[in-house]
């Protein structure tokens, strides 16, 4: 009986231990699968960066990186060709800084309130709202600044038309606010309630605490912000296309109808003779405004990280 | 102390907490506002035909029906190709992955594809899906484009998701000779369900507004017949509000917020269906 | 060779001798640089129920945990020495640590029952396994539910919530969790410390009547537990560098009526810990 048992025994432990292999072995094939997924974001980023170097890269045997990025005349259909960026930099740069000005104290201002000023029931009525602000997309943006907006600016300048740089920046003010509010909040919550214990203890007023203590003390997360902010300004495209205007010129007001990078790559990808000229200029202009954003998002995840660790003990 | 000292901190008190609260107005108002003069002006135009007719005369009257599909078919195929990959993705980053370089890189790569603008994406499209996979202008080359913008905020959720998890039923399984990856299947998986379709749910709402990458990849204006295979071109409700509203003349006006107010419809309530879940998944566990 | 069973067909443990069914040989554990555990050397007999005590943060979590691989979890753990589960080493590289982590079973401090059914919670192990018969799940988790004396309670609730459950409960169905499994030997990391002293005396009774079929190592911070419930106690301090040795073993009431070290009989009689 002893003998029957232990060869049962035995038999159920030969089974088990195949049935064991051929289950680790499929999970061993799927957790391979899983490895490769995780590398995927490395490879998606490595392929953006080696597409735009591949098929940018080529405009500068024909055309000098001083006269790329300085040239101002972008003449694709001219004969010859040019290339220049300045008109699309400059643009890129003038709406960049009048959205960051608008939205900057606003959106700041706005957390300060939502963090330190509203009653909890209204912030997290307000809060929702915010976050469908940032969920409005932006060609519906676009199509609101060149139907509602761009007429009032046109008439409050004088202008023979609303679609200008003026315009697409408040929109892109607009655009980046979501994201300045959200981040500065975040910074602001983390400033400890002792720092704000003893500035109230001392005397001081709401206000004072608040812009002697708060937003101090909260300042790379609020820089952080306005990183971020800004990325998303330069980054944006179909609200440039849609309203600033469109023009070639190096833009020399605010008023100007102008052309970002990003409209700029927009508007012109889809006549571009694949490997041609422009397709390849394009491109580089696309490797530009890349570089652009990547700096400002890793400075920002830097002064982010700064923050977190400054507030963690 | 005199009252006068105090009274001029009262006052700058006042007019500074003004200034903020008028600063949120700034921030709040406009939303509200496009979205009631949105529906005001767009409501006119919604009707059931204008829901399931084909465009005529340019796009000036008739229906949207084919952007409507074909912004469907974009969010499902976003869908398939960045869903089971970001999972995965996220369970390797919580779940196997050790604290060494790879995977600081790769969480350097995620945080810089989610910056990435959505004009280089389309450039990326253009080029690999379209051009070197010959996939041409299509429904395929703009949902793998899509997929690839949709990666890091995938990955993002599902690893948060996967994170929260508590710790305690992961032991809990291994201590009984359960493997890691069956933990994965039958344990933590299905307690991250809601935090990650909370996030596929916000990934496609977002993919529904896109325009600049479809612009490049494979968006038409006018399309006689719906997309009978991958292969085929598409239109889309976003690309064809950015096209009526821009480059169409005598457009009637009521058609264009009409559009806007389709896609705003479309976009809105899918994230509101990413808030509910994540409402009603928070009051359970709190339960 | 296919072979029609009922697994209940088998029973856990035939009635045998005692003998060494684990043991440690001078082993160090090292979390990083940090060193844990320092020269511990310790045979656990597969007929007693071990106690292992001392004061908190002395190492007695990571010294179970050497003995079902539950260090591998921490990244930087790392494990000097021999430890062997009836004579084989079981940090040796061919091991396979999931069939060892079957074989050796564990009760966690807080009650940690999966969010699924009662049914479900006592069937996963089994059903991991391969076992997919209905009926044969059933007989399972009779089994182990009656083994961990909670069936009359539960079984007109299987198909509920474990997580309705009481804490005591919760505990017991962990503990049927890990007999559904068929292990050999049960570790128990503080099983009663977060329980009330109701649940807390049915738990030390079960332990008692486990302790025929399996072998039974538990951590306690309670001294009166450790009296009342082991027939070996293992008494582990902190060194000034915050590693834990092993000060004495031995039959407990030894250990608690004539220690044989100063420091056992200190901490025995309250002067610290």
């Amino acid at each position: 009986m002893a003998m029957l048992q232990r060869q049962i025994t035995a038999a159920v432990k030969v089974s088990e231990t195949r049935l064991r292999q051929r289950l680790r072995l499929g999970e061993r094939v799927i957790e391979g699968w899983i490895f490769l997924a995780g590398l995927l974001a490395i490879v998606v980023l490595l392929g953006i960066i080696f597409i735009l170097f591949k098929e940018g890269l080529p405009i500068f045997a024909y055309t000098s990186p001083w006269e790329f990025l300085f040239g101002t005349e972008w003449c694709p259909v001219s004969d010859p060709p040019t290339f220049g960026i300045a008109p699309f930099f400059v643009s890129t740069l003038m709406i960049t800084l009048i959205a960051t000005v608008i939205a900057v104290p606003v959106g700041v201002a706005c957390a300060a309130y939502l963090s330190e000023v509203a009653p909890k029931r209204v912030a997290e009525a307000i809060k929702p709202i915010v976050e469908i602000l940032a969920g409005i997309p932006s060609v519906m943006m676009g199509f609101i600044g060149l139907a509602l907006l761009s007429p009032l600016v046109q008439s409050a300048f004088k202008l023979n038309t609303g679609l200008c740089g003026l315009t697409a920046a408040i929109m892109l003010a607009l655009m980046s606010l979501p994201i300045i509010v959200s981040v500065s909040e975040d910074a602001l919550h983390a400033v400890p309630r002792e720092f704000k214990e003893a500035s109230y203890a001392l005397g001081a007023t709401k206000w004072e605490t608040i812009w002697h203590v708060c937003i101090p003390s909260a300042l790379s997360g609020i820089a952080a912000a306005i990183l971020l902010g800004v990325g998303r300004a330069i980054g944006e495209t179909m609200t440039v296309l849609m309203v600033a205007g469109g023009a070639l010129a190096v833009p020399v007001s605010p008023t100007d109808p102008m052309t970002t990078m990003t409209a700029a790559i927009a508007s012109g990808i889809g006549n571009a003779v694949r490997g041609g000229l422009q397709y390849q200029a394009l491109f580089a202009v696309g490797l530009i405004l890349f570089a652009l954003t990547l700096t400002v998002n890793i400075s920002a995840e830097r002064v982010l990280e700064r923050q977190k660790r400054k507030f963690t003990r | 102390m005199t009252t006068g000292v105090v009274n001029s901190r009262r006052i700058s008190q006042r007019t500074a907490l003004t200034f903020l609260g008028l600063a949120t107005a700034i921030t709040v108002v406009p939303v509200l506002f496009i979205i009631i003069y949105t529906i005001i002006n767009g409501g006119a135009a919604i009707s059931w035909d204008f829901l399931t007719q084909f465009p005529s005369q340019a796009g000036r009257a008739g229906g949207i029906l084919p952007a409507i599909i074909g912004t469907f078919y974009l969010m499902l195929g976003t869908l398939v190709f960045a869903l089971p990959l970001g999972v995965m993705a996220g369970i390797y980053l919580t779940e196997y992955a050790r604290d060494n370089w790879l995977t600081r890189l790769i969480n350097l790569a995620i945080v810089n594809l989610a910056g990435v603008p959505s004009i280089v994406f389309g450039l990326f499209g253009l080029s690999v899906f379209v051009l070197a996979f010959n996939f041409g202008l299509s429904l395929l080359a703009a949902s793998l484009t899509l997929a690839c913008q949709a990666l890091a905020m995938v990955i993002t959720s599902s690893r948060e998701a996967i994170l929260a998890v508590p710790r305690e039923y992961r032991e809990g399984s291994l201590a009984i000779g359960v493997t890691k990856w069956q933990t994965v299947r039958y344990i933590v998986l299905p307690q991250a369900l809601p935090g990650i379709i909370t996030g596929a749910v916000l990934a496609i709402s977002r993919a529904a507004g896109e325009t600049a990458p479809i612009l490049v990849v494979g968006a038409a204006f006018l399309l006689p017949k719906l997309p009978q295979s991958p292969f085929d071109q598409f239109m889309a409700l976003s690309y064809h509000l950015y096209t009526v509203s821009a480059h169409v003349p005598n457009m009637p006006k009521e058609t264009v917020w009409g559009v806007a107010l389709v896609l705003l419809v479309v976009v809105l309530s899918f994230d509101m269906l990413a808030a509910a879940i994540r409402i009603k998944t928070r009051r359970r566990k709190q339960s | 060779m296919s072979i029609n069973l009922n697994v209940s067909d088998i029973s856990a443990k035939p009635v045998q001798k005692c003998v060494t069914k684990l043991k440690t040989e001078r082993v160090n554990l090292y979390y990083g640089s940090f060193q844990a555990l320092r020269n511990i050397t310790l045979d656990i007999s597969s007929c007693a129920i071990t106690a292992i005590i001392g004061p908190s943060g002395c190492g007695k979590s990571s010294l179970l945990r050497l003995f079902n691989r539950m260090n591998d979890l921490i990244p930087n753990a790392r494990v000097e020495g021999n430890v062997e589960l009836d004579g084989i080493p079981i940090y040796d590289a061919k091991i396979d640590v999931v069939d060892l982590r079957k074989r050796v079973g564990m009760v966690f401090q807080k009650p940690n029952p999966f969010p699924m059914s009662v049914f479900e919670n006592v069937a996963f192990g089994p059903r991991r396994h391969g076992i997919k018969s209905r009926g044969q799940l059933e007989e399972i988790v009779e089994k182990s539910l009656r083994q961990a004396a909670l069936w009359e309670e539960v079984k007109d609730k299987l198909g509920q919530s474990a997580l309705a459950l009481s804490g005591g409960q919760q505990q017991r169905l962990c503990i049927a969790r890990v007999l559904a499994v068929e292990p050999e030997v049960i570790l128990m990391d503080e099983p009663c410390s977060s329980l009330d002293p109701v649940a807390t005396l049915k738990i030390e009774d079960l332990m008692r009547s486990l302790s025929q079929s399996y072998t039974i190592i538990i951590v306690t911070h309670n001294m009166q537990q450790a009296a009342r419930v082991s027939d070996m106690a293992a008494f582990l301090m902190m060194e000034p560098d915050r590693a834990g040795v092993l000060v004495e073993y031995g039959p407990t009431a030894q250990i608690f009526t004539n220690p044989k070290d100063k420091r056992t009989e200190d901490y025995i009689t309250g002067r610290f810990g």
